[in-house]
């Protein structure tokens, strides 16, 4: 009876606050994540009284520390899922559940108007993940709901940009169980097939794959228009000259923030890195075609004295 | 009748072909990278890059059979610098150059066997090969594997004054060559000293 009573507070709290409990703005789904944030879970078998320890199917787990920290952390997992969820064991039918897109909550909302979902949506129709799969690819095969971060817009080292962009890309494309889920073939080897890129390890620490698989579109700060691979860019030059893409696609953003003028060409960049091609510094420029021009000069003048000496001769 | 030196040994002559060879393809791709456009390319950019890397590796190892022979051989000579008066010498070669060319005046340091440059030279090899080739050579190496390089250097970051380091020797080594090339015409005839890098024997004034 003393145990009894003691659980009866237990029990209040969970039932007057249960999921809706919020620290620092982060939503409580402790009861979904005691199963999917773990790699095994363990329930009360009622059939043979016993307790069972399962693994979790990996589609269904949940990074609770990655869910703390996503745009997405003050929702609770039955805001977006169905309540029925709440119930263990999940009945079947729930696999049924249509899945909520970007566009159902961020759609013509003027608090995501920045984020020009609708023109995102527009470049991704045109993307070949979406010709090639139709409704089959939606945006959760690349953005992960529940572990979405803003690397860009918050200012993030580039490294951590674009590691968070690339694994993005890697989870289906160096994953042929992912990649399985729209596919019959299996994933290509990413160092294979960019074989021609010199040194490729730094290009892929450096830059975004959408960087140059995709079209840079000035209204969005991530182009969703995924080109078909013959359309990605090539020409080394596209990156490393002083009119670099790279100031409309990665760095754009910190581009338009920043206007400093340093004397070097795409200034913005030297924060973080350096392309050759692309980070000239004017200054240098000029001196050094002025001490070059001066010096081919100076030489003509004597070689013309010691022709018209020789010929006096 | 001018008199014949033979100064050139056989392997002075093949590193100063390769050194000479990898000169120019570096120089010229390396402008192609540092300018490019792709409106007007001197060079594709995938052609300048493999065409730097290579020629920058054999130049590197031209280095390395230099410094050995130079090491090893009676070479070295010709480029120990006597500071002692070293000023004085340097202002009647550079008179020689702007006035005493002129006026007919031969030259105040002739080549000879023991002493094959000229002040003016010797200061400028030593210059080029102790110096200039040393930084090009470091910085080119850490820019062909860039995570070699610290990110940051009291705020600047590091792959970028590696870069400017690299450039801006590189331009000197250019400066370097366009003087080379004219002086070289300087011989007891225009193209004696072209013959020189051939034959190996040196012709007098």
């Amino acid at each position: 009876m003393v145990q009894k009573l003691k659980i009866i507070p237990i029990y209040l709290l969970v039932l007057l606050f249960g999921h809706q409990i919020w620290a620092n703005g982060v939503a409580d789904n402790s009861q979904c994540l005691k199963c999917h944030g773990q790699v095994f879970y363990e329930y009360h078998n009622e059939w043979t009284d016993q307790i069972d320890r399962k693994p979790l199917n990996p589609f269904h787990h949940i990074d609770s520390t990655k869910l703390h920290t996503s745009v997405h952390k003050m929702f609770a997992c039955v805001d977006c899922h169905s309540m029925e969820y709440e119930t263990f064991p999940h009945s079947g039918e729930l696999r049924l559940e249509e899945k909520y897109q970007c566009m159902d909550c961020h759609g013509g909302d003027e608090t995501f108007a920045k984020f020009n979902f609708e023109g995102i949506e527009a470049a991704f129709m045109e993307s070949v993940h979406y010709k090639a799969s139709d409704e089959r690819f939606n945006c959760w095969m690349c953005h992960d709901a529940h572990g979405y971060e803003l690397a860009l817009r918050e200012d993030r080292p580039i490294t951590e940009v674009v590691e968070l962009s690339n694994n993005m890309c890697l989870s289906c494309h160096d994953n042929k169980f992912k990649y399985g889920l729209l596919s019959d073939d299996e994933p290509q080897d990413i160092a294979s097939i960019h074989s021609w890129l010199p040194n490729q390890s730094r290009h892929f620490t450096k830059v975004r794959c959408i960087d140059c698989h995709t079209k840079v579109q000035s209204d969005l700060l991530v182009s969703h228009n995924i080109l078909p691979k013959e359309e990605a860019v090539h020409n080394c030059v596209e990156c490393h000259s002083s009119n670099s893409v790279l100031m409309e696609s990665l760095y754009a953003h910190r581009a338009k923030e920043s206007r400093a003028e340093s004397g070097f060409f795409n200034a913005v960049v030297l924060n973080e890195g350096y392309i050759i091609g692309a980070n000239r510094n004017k200054t240098l420029n000029f001196v050094s075609i002025a001490l070059f021009g001066m010096l081919v000069i100076g030489l003509l003048i004597h070689a013309t004295l010691r022709f018209i000496v020789s010929k006096k001769k | 009748m001018s008199d014949r030196l033979y100064l050139y040994p056989v392997w002075i002559r093949i590193w100063h072909a390769v050194n000479a060879l990898c000169f120019l393809v570096l120089l010229i791709s390396g402008i192609s990278m540092q300018y490019s456009n792709p409106a007007y390319p001197l060079l594709p950019f995938d052609v300048a890059v493999s065409s730097h890397n290579v020629s920058g590796i054999v130049i590197f190892l031209a280095y390395l059979f230099f410094l050995a022979a130079f090491v090893f051989t009676s070479n070295k000579k010709h480029y120990k610098i006597r500071f002692k008066g070293m000023s004085e010498r340097l202002f009647k070669q550079i008179r020689y150059y702007t006035f005493g060319v002129f006026k007919g005046e031969s030259s105040p340091y002739p080549t000879t066997e023991d002493a094959k440059f000229n002040p003016l030279q010797q200061v400028t090899y030593v210059g080029v090969i102790f110096v200039l080739y040393p930084i090009l050579i470091i910085t080119g190496l850490a820019l062909m594997f860039p995570e070699a390089i610290i990110d940051n250097f009291f705020g600047i970051g590091g792959t970028l004054l590696t870069a400017l380091l690299h450039a801006s020797a590189g331009f000197l080594a250019s400066l370097f060559l366009v003087i080379h090339l004219y002086f070289a015409t300087m011989g007891a005839s225009v193209s004696a000293n072209f013959k020189s890098i051939v034959n190996g024997y040196h012709e007098s004034h």
